[in-house]
C-alpha cells in the first residue's frame, strides 16, 4: 500500500472517529461511524485481507449500522444535552485512553525495524487472505461447522419465535380459552 | 482453485448421519407443526420420538468402526457411540414424559419438540466433535435450544426469570469458553484436539497463555455441569422451567457437556493434567458439599433434585480429578445410572403436576403411599438410587468412581464425598418419610391414564435397577468406550493421563 493512500485513509478515518463522539445527533454519529467502518474496510483491502474487507463493509457498514439505524429511530433519540458527566468517568476513560496511547507506542517501538519485511512475511501466497483461501477453509476443513452454525441460527430462531410471538395458545393461567393476553415482559 | 481440491476432503457423510436425521426430524415436526392443531400434539411427540430411535440405529452401525471424519473434527468411536446413545435415549424420555404435559399446559408442541431435537443434536455433536469449534457449535445449539425451552411456559413469571437467568448467565459462561478456545488457538496453533495433543507433547513456548485458555474453558464447562461456584443459575431455572425441560437439563445437558468435558481435559489435555486436577479437586470438593447442605433445607422437590444435580455433578468431577482410566470408565457408566435415575425422578414429578395446580412441594407428597402406590414405590426406588444404595445404579456408580479415585490417591476428597453421601441420604429420605408415614398432601390422577408417562417411568425404574444389578455389561461398554477414544488418539499406550 502507497504511504500516500494510507496516511490519507488513516486521517480521514480518525476524523470520521471524531465525528463520532463530538456530533450531537446520534444519526449524525451514526453516519460518521459507518464513513470509520468503511474506511477501515479499505485498509483491510488494501493490506491484502480482501476477503475480511468486504466482509467488514457487508457486515459491519450493512447489517449492523442499519440495525443500529433501527434501534435509534425506534427509541426516538434526541439530540443528547451536552453535559459534563461524573468525574470518575472522565477518570477512567482518560486512564483507559493513557493504556491504549501506551500500547500503540510500545507496539510501533517494537515494530520499527523490519516492520514491513515482517509484514512481507506474513502473506503465505498469493492467495492470502481472498475470497478463495476463505471459501477452501470453510466448504472443505470447516464444512460440518459451517453447515452446523446454519442449524444453530435456526433453533436460535425458533427459540426466539416461540418465546416472543403473541399467543402460543391457551395457557394455564388464560381463564377464558382463546382470549388474547399480553405476553409477559 | 481446482476441483480437485475439495475432493482431497474427507467428507464422509455417514458419520453425520444421526445428526442429520434429528436435524430434519426437526424441521418435518416444526413445519408439521405450524400447521397441526392443540389435540395433534401428541402425535407430533411420537413422530419426534420415533425420529429419535431412528437415529440411533446409524449410530449404533458406526460401532466398530472407528475414524476420524470431516478432516479430524468428527470423532466416531465407541465413546461418541456410547454418549450419542444415552443422550438420545434422554431426549427420547424427555419427549415421552412430555406428551401429556405439552397438551395440559398448552404449550405450542411443534417448536416445542423441534426445539428438543435440537438440543439433542446439539448434544450429540459435543459427544462425537474432535475439534473446539464443533465443541463450542453443538454447546450453542444445544445452549440455545433449552434457553428456549426453559422460558417456553412464558405465560409464569417464574419460567420467564428462569429463561433469562439461565440465558444470561449461559450467554457469560459461553463467552469464558470461547475466550479461552481462542487463547488455546493462539498458544498451540490449532484448534483440533488430535493436533492440540501432538502439539502439547511437544511442548510449547507460550505455556502461560495456554494455561489461561485452559482455565477459561475449565470455567466455560464448570458452568455447564453447574459446578460450584458456577452454579447459581440451577436451582431457578430448574425449578421454573417446564418440568419435563428441567430433567433434560439435569441429564442431557450434563451428559453432553461431560461428554466433551472429558474428552476435551481427560483425553487430550492430559499433558497439562497436574494443573488442571489440582483446580477440579477443589471444585469437585465445594460442588458436592454445597450442593448436599443447600438440598437439605429445600421445601420443593424440583429444587430439591436441582441441588441433587449439582451434588451428583460434584461426584462426578471426583473422577475427574482422579484423571485415570478407571475413574474415566467410571464417569461413562455413573452417568449412564444417573441419567435412568433421574430423568425417571423427573417424570414422577410430572405424573404429580396437572394444569394449572403446582403440585411439587414435599409436602403435598404426604400420604402419596396410599393413594397411588405404583408411583411411590418408583419414586421411593428413584430416590434411593441417587442416595446409594445397593444394589441399585447410583450405588455402584459411586462404588466405581470413589474406588478409582483412592486408587489414583485422593483418599481425602473420598472422603469428602462420601461424608457427602450420607448427608445426602437425610433429605432423599425426607421425601420418602412423607409419602409412607404421613398423612394430608394432595390427590394425584392414576398414571395408566397416561401410557407414554407409565413408560418413561417404568422404562427409567427397570434401567436404574438393571444397571445396578448386572453392572458387569455396562462397566465393559463403558470401559469400551473410552478405549476407544483412546486408541483413536494415540496408537500408544494406552494411558488416560501420564504420571
Amino acid at each position: 500500500m502507497p504511504a500516500w493512500l494510507f496516511t490519507f485513509v488513516a486521517v480521514l478515518a480518525v476524523l470520521g472517529a471524531l465525528g463520532v463522539i463530538l456530533q450531537r445527533n446520534p444519526v449524525h454519529s451514526l453516519l460518521a461511524l459507518v464513513l470509520v467502518l468503511s474506511l477501515i474496510a479499505v485498509l483491510f483491502i488494501a493490506l491484502g485481507a480482501v476477503a475480511l474487507g468486504f466482509l467488514q463493509a457487508i457486515v459491519y457498514v450493512g447489517a449492523i449500522m442499519v440495525l443500529f439505524l433501527f434501534v435509534i429511530w425506534l427509541l426516538n433519540l434526541e439530540t443528547e444535552p451536552r453535559e459534563g458527566g461524573r468525574l470518575l468517568v472522565k477518570l477512567a476513560a482518560a486512564v483507559l485512553a493513557a493504556m491504549l496511547a501506551a500500547e500503540l507506542a510500545a507496539l510501533a517501538w517494537r515494530a520499527a525495524p523490519g516492520g514491513a519485511a515482517a509484514a512481507g512475511a506474513l502473506h503465505q501466497g498469493a492467495n492470502y487472505g481472498s475470497m478463495a483461501a476463505l471459501a477452501k477453509v470453510l466448504m472443505g476443513e470447516y464444512l460440518l461447522a459451517f453447515e452446523v452454525t446454519s442449524v444453530l441460527l435456526l433453533a436460535a430462531v425458533v427459540g426466539a419465535v416461540a418465546l416472543a410471538r403473541k399467543d402460543p395458545g391457551a395457557g394455564p393461567q388464560s381463564s377464558t380459552p382463546g382470549r388474547l393476553e399480553p405476553p409477559l415482559r | 482453485m481446482s476441483p480437485g481440491v475439495l475432493a482431497a476432503v474427507q467428507f464422509s457423510w455417514l458419520a453425520v448421519l444421526p445428526l442429520g436425521i434429528v436435524a430434519l426430524a426437526a424441521v418435518a415436526v416444526l413445519l408439521a407443526g405450524a400447521r397441526a392443531g392443540q389435540d395433534q400434539g401428541e402425535a407430533l411427540g411420537w413422530f419426534s420420538a420415533a425420529a429419535l430411535a431412528a437415529a440411533a440405529l446409524p449410530v449404533l452401525a458406526s460401532l466398530g468402526r472407528s475414524r476420524l471424519a470431516f478432516d479430524g473434527t468428527v470423532a466416531v468411536d465407541a465413546y461418541s457411540v456410547y454418549f450419542e446413545l444415552v443422550i438420545l435415549f434422554a431426549s427420547a424420555m424427555t419427549v415421552l414424559i412430555s406428551l401429556r404435559y405439552v397438551a395440559e399446559m398448552g404449550l405450542a408442541p411443534g417448536e416445542y419438540y423441534a426445539l428438543v431435537l435440537f438440543a439433542a443434536l446439539g448434544m450429540m455433536l459435543m459427544a462425537a466433535a474432535d475439534d473446539l469449534i464443533l465443541i463450542f457449535l453443538g454447546l450453542e445449539t444445544m445452549s440455545l435450544a433449552v434457553y428456549a425451552l426453559a422460558g417456553f411456559a412464558r405465560r409464569q413469571a417464574r419460567s420467564a426469570e428462569a429463561a433469562l437467568k439461565y440465558f444470561l448467565l449461559g450467554a457469560f459462561s459461553t463467552g469464558f469458553l470461547l475466550y479461552g478456545i481462542a487463547l488455546i488457538y493462539g498458544a498451540a496453533g490449532t484448534l483440533k484436539l488430535e493436533p492440540l495433543r501432538a502439539a502439547l507433547a511437544a511442548g510449547t513456548d507460550h505455556r502461560t497463555l495456554l494455561l489461561c485458555g485452559v482455565g477459561l474453558v475449565l470455567i466455560g464447562f464448570a458452568f455447564k455441569v453447574a459446578a460450584v461456584p458456577f452454579h447459581m443459575w440451577t436451582p431457578d431455572a430448574y425449578e421454573g422451567a417446564p418440568t419435563p425441560i428441567a430433567g433434560f437439563m439435569a441429564v442431557g445437558v450434563k451428559l453432553a457437556s461431560f461428554a466433551a468435558f472429558l474428552r476435551v481435559f481427560g483425553l487430550h489435555l492430559g499433558a497439562l493434567a497436574p494443573t488442571w486436577t489440582a483446580v477440579v479437586w477443589v471444585v469437585a470438593a465445594l460442588t458436592m458439599t454445597a450442593g448436599n447442605l443447600i438440598a437439605l433445607a429445600q421445601q420443593s422437590l424440583k429444587r430439591m433434585l436441582a441441588y441433587s444435580a449439582i451434588a451428583h455433578a460434584g461426584y462426578l468431577l471426583v473422577g475427574m480429578a482422579a484423571g485415570s482410566n478407571e475413574a474415566a470408565g467410571a464417569i461413562l457408566y455413573y452417568l449412564l445410572g444417573y441419567a435412568f435415575t433421574n430423568l425417571g425422578a423427573f417424570a414422577v414429578v410430572v405424573a404429580l403436576e396437572r394444569r394449572g395446580v403446582e403440585h411439587e412441594s414435599i409436602a403435598d407428597l404426604r400420604g402419596l403411599g396410599a393413594r397411588a402406590p405404583g408411583l411411590s414405590a418408583a419414586l421411593a426406588l428413584l430416590l434411593l438410587s441417587l442416595t446409594g444404595m445397593p444394589p441399585l445404579a447410583g450405588f455402584v456408580g459411586k462404588l466405581y468412581l470413589f474406588k478409582a479415585a483412592l486408587d489414583s490417591g485422593l483418599v481425602w476428597l473420598v472422603v469428602i464425598a462420601v461424608l457427602n453421601s450420607v448427608v445426602s441420604a437425610y433429605y432423599y429420605l425426607r421425601v420418602l418419610v412423607a409419602v409412607y408415614m404421613q398423612e394430608g398432601g394432595v390427590a394425584v390422577a392414576p398414571l395408566a391414564a397416561r401410557p407414554a408417562l407409565l413408560v418413561a417411568v417404568g422404562a427409567a425404574v427397570l434401567g436404574t435397577v438393571l444397571i445396578g444389578v448386572f453392572p458387569a455389561p455396562y462397566v465393559a461398554a463403558a470401559g469400551a468406550a473410552l478405549r476407544s477414544a483412546l486408541s483413536l488418539s494415540s496408537p500408544g499406550p494406552l494411558a488416560l493421563i501420564a504420571r
